[in-house]
């Protein structure tokens, strides 16, 4: 436990390497003495226009996803559970494939659909899982509206009127930081702070339920609180993340599963450096995805995607070893 | 006192307690018999505040339970379930910490709550199991661990379903000690338990809950007669005065 403050500063030195890494890395090298001539070069601009807004993303997006998975892990007291679970996510890629529909080009329409359909997916899922206090309700609500939301967005490219439209769709889907801007950014990161400060007040309900339903209710935490501010944390953080990047899966997962032998396996203790681990994560992700030399840059999400199959199989070799 | 007052409690279609009214004093140990599905795991998780009865009313030292703040009920009782589940390989020493979490804050444990952790896994003689990883211990030894979570709380009140399941005769003993030890301190002890001759023993009053209902109350020895439990169990017993206190024998089925 004492060494909790000393992982979440490695942690954290970690994303700020990876950030500059970032800030610096793609297909065109910017020597730093262009960094300090504002506009007079058009490589600054790929500096801070592109390049900036796409780190910071990473870093907010990235800790979005590490700590909603940590408090939906704790919450279903299930390791394989991530952001996807609720639903939430596939309630805000709807959304957003939903404003490519409309014919207009206003730019911030998509993340503000997505942003509205996560918020529709939370009141949903409330609603759905009634008045128990009971974990089960809650996560078969999350997979009712999972499964309801994924056959929408599969509608949507059924019905899509040109396939330059579905072309849109799958692309956003895949989910990638490339280029977006200071304005997404803008967007974002405030609902994503919000979220994040609501989850990280579960620790000590999420520390209880160890214990088991039961358990924790007899230790004075109430579950329709920390229901409520599970729905509302992820609704809003992961739901502004998916907004504006698409779909990024695999963070959500993998990022608590690597810290909780560091915490001792303590659900509350979790929730901080999972986040932190997130944020490198994505930064990571996304820097190999940019130096990967593909003719089209590779998605984000896909790239994700490719480590997780390889992750799960270490996996499972670790555990047939520990039950062999 | 805990005094519950005719308590009804439906599941789906069935009527698990019917009317059930009992009192509990503090200082002894109440013990809850009856055959399986009589209620008696129901009727706790009431007694508990966990659980509002359909109809009735629990009160604590006059107060109505069920109208009480989860934190402030916490605060005075402590609740340990049949089931002991543990969902993470945590630390035992930080599980019986989570016993402190309704006097806890932000900040986490302070020196106080670090002494009574101490005290608690004293008390139950967990001081050896203090470093492992939960998961890795046997079924007895996180009964006893989780024992130890229910005193690390320091309740008024402590209420175990089936404590003493799965515990070997030496640590049955030592928990029915430490409940005995805290019914001297003047708490209140409430179990349910299958093992009668050990309900003769330690508790000094018994409930016979048959099919929700109060089938007998009142001193052990005058709960626990031969007409009574032929009636609940459909055991024949004989209860005789043992070299070392009373002793129930069950002989057969009737």
């Amino acid at each position: 436990m004492n060494s909790r403050p000393s992982l979440i500063l490695a942690l954290a030195s970690l994303v700020a390497v990876l950030a500059l890494v970032s800030w610096c890395v793609g297909k065109v090298w910017v020597p730093f003495d262009v960094w300090l001539h504002a506009g007079d070069d058009p490589r600054w601009a790929i500096i801070f226009s592109l390049r900036l807004p796409r780190t910071i993303l990473g870093i907010f997006v990235g800790m979005a996803l590490g700590l909603s998975g940590a408090a939906l892990q704790g919450y279903t007291r299930n390791p394989l559970a991530d952001p996807a679970v609720f639903g939430v996510s596939s309630m805000a890629s709807l959304g957003a494939v939903m404003t490519l529909y409309l014919s207009t080009m206003i730019p911030w329409l998509v993340p503000a659909g997505g942003m509205l359909g996560a918020g529709v997916g939370v009141a949903i899922l409330l609603g759905l899982s009634g008045a128990t206090s009971s974990v089960l309700t809650f996560i078969l609500a999350g997979v009712i509206l999972n499964a309801v939301a994924s056959a929408g967005v599969a509608l949507a490219l059924n019905l899509a009127p040109t396939p330059w439209a579905v072309n849109e769709i799958v692309n956003w889907l895949m989910g990638s930081l490339a280029d977006r801007s200071a304005g997404e950014v803008q967007f974002a990161v405030p609902f994503i702070v919000a979220g994040c400060a609501l989850l990280l007040m579960t620790a000590k309900a999420l520390d209880a339920l160890t214990l088991g339903e039961t358990g924790a209710q007899s230790l004075g935490v109430s579950l329709s609180r920390l229901r409520f501010l599970l729905a509302i944390g992820t609704g809003l953080s992961v739901g502004a993340s998916v907004a504006v990047t698409g779909m990024i899966g695999f963070v959500g997962l993998v990022a608590p599963h690597l810290l909780r032998p560091f915490v001792a396996a303590r659900p509350g203790a979790l929730l901080l450096p999972s986040a932190i681990a997130g944020a490198a994560v994505v930064l990571a992700g996304d820097i190999v995805a940019r130096l990967i030399p593909t003719p089209v840059e590779l998605k984000l999400g896909v790239a994700m995607a490719a480590l997780g199959g390889p992750f799960f199989l270490a996996m499972l070799f670790n555990m047939r070893r520990r039950i062999a | 006192m805990i005094a519950a007052t005719n308590i009804s409690v439906r599941l789906g279609d069935r009527q698990v307690l019917a009317g059930v009214s009992a009192s509990f004093a503090a200082g002894a140990i109440t013990a809850i018999v009856g055959p399986n599905g009589a209620g008696k795991s129901t009727l706790l998780s009431v007694l508990a505040g966990l659980r509002r009865p359909d109809r009735g009313k629990v009160e604590l030292d006059g107060a109505d339970l069920h109208g009480l703040a989860p934190r402030a009920r916490a605060q005075c009782l402590a609740f340990l379930p049949q089931i002991p589940e543990v969902a993470w390989g945590i630390e035992v020493r930080t599980l019986v910490a989570l016993g402190r979490t309704p006097f806890t804050g932000a900040r986490g444990l302070s020196a106080e709550d670090e002494a009574a952790v101490d005290r608690a896994i004293a008390t139950a003689r967990v001081g050896n199991l203090a470093h492992r990883n939960v998961l890795t211990l046997s079924g007895g030894e996180r009964a006893r661990v989780l024992l130890a979570r229910a005193l690390a709380g320091e309740p008024r009140w402590l209420l175990a379903d089936e404590p003493l399941t799965g515990l070997d005769p030496g640590h049955q003993l030592d928990a029915a000690d430490l409940m005995l030890g805290l019914a001297a301190e003047g708490k209140g002890v409430i179990v349910t338990l299958h093992d009668l001759h050990m309900a003769l023993r330690i508790a000094s009053q018994v409930i016979v809950l048959t099919d929700g209902r109060v089938a007998a109350a009142g001193p052990a020895r005058a709960a626990l007669t031969p007409e009574i439990l032929r009636a609940a169990y459909g055991v024949e017993s004989r209860m005789w005065d043992g070299e070392h206190g009373p002793v129930i024998e069950v002989i057969g089925r009737g």
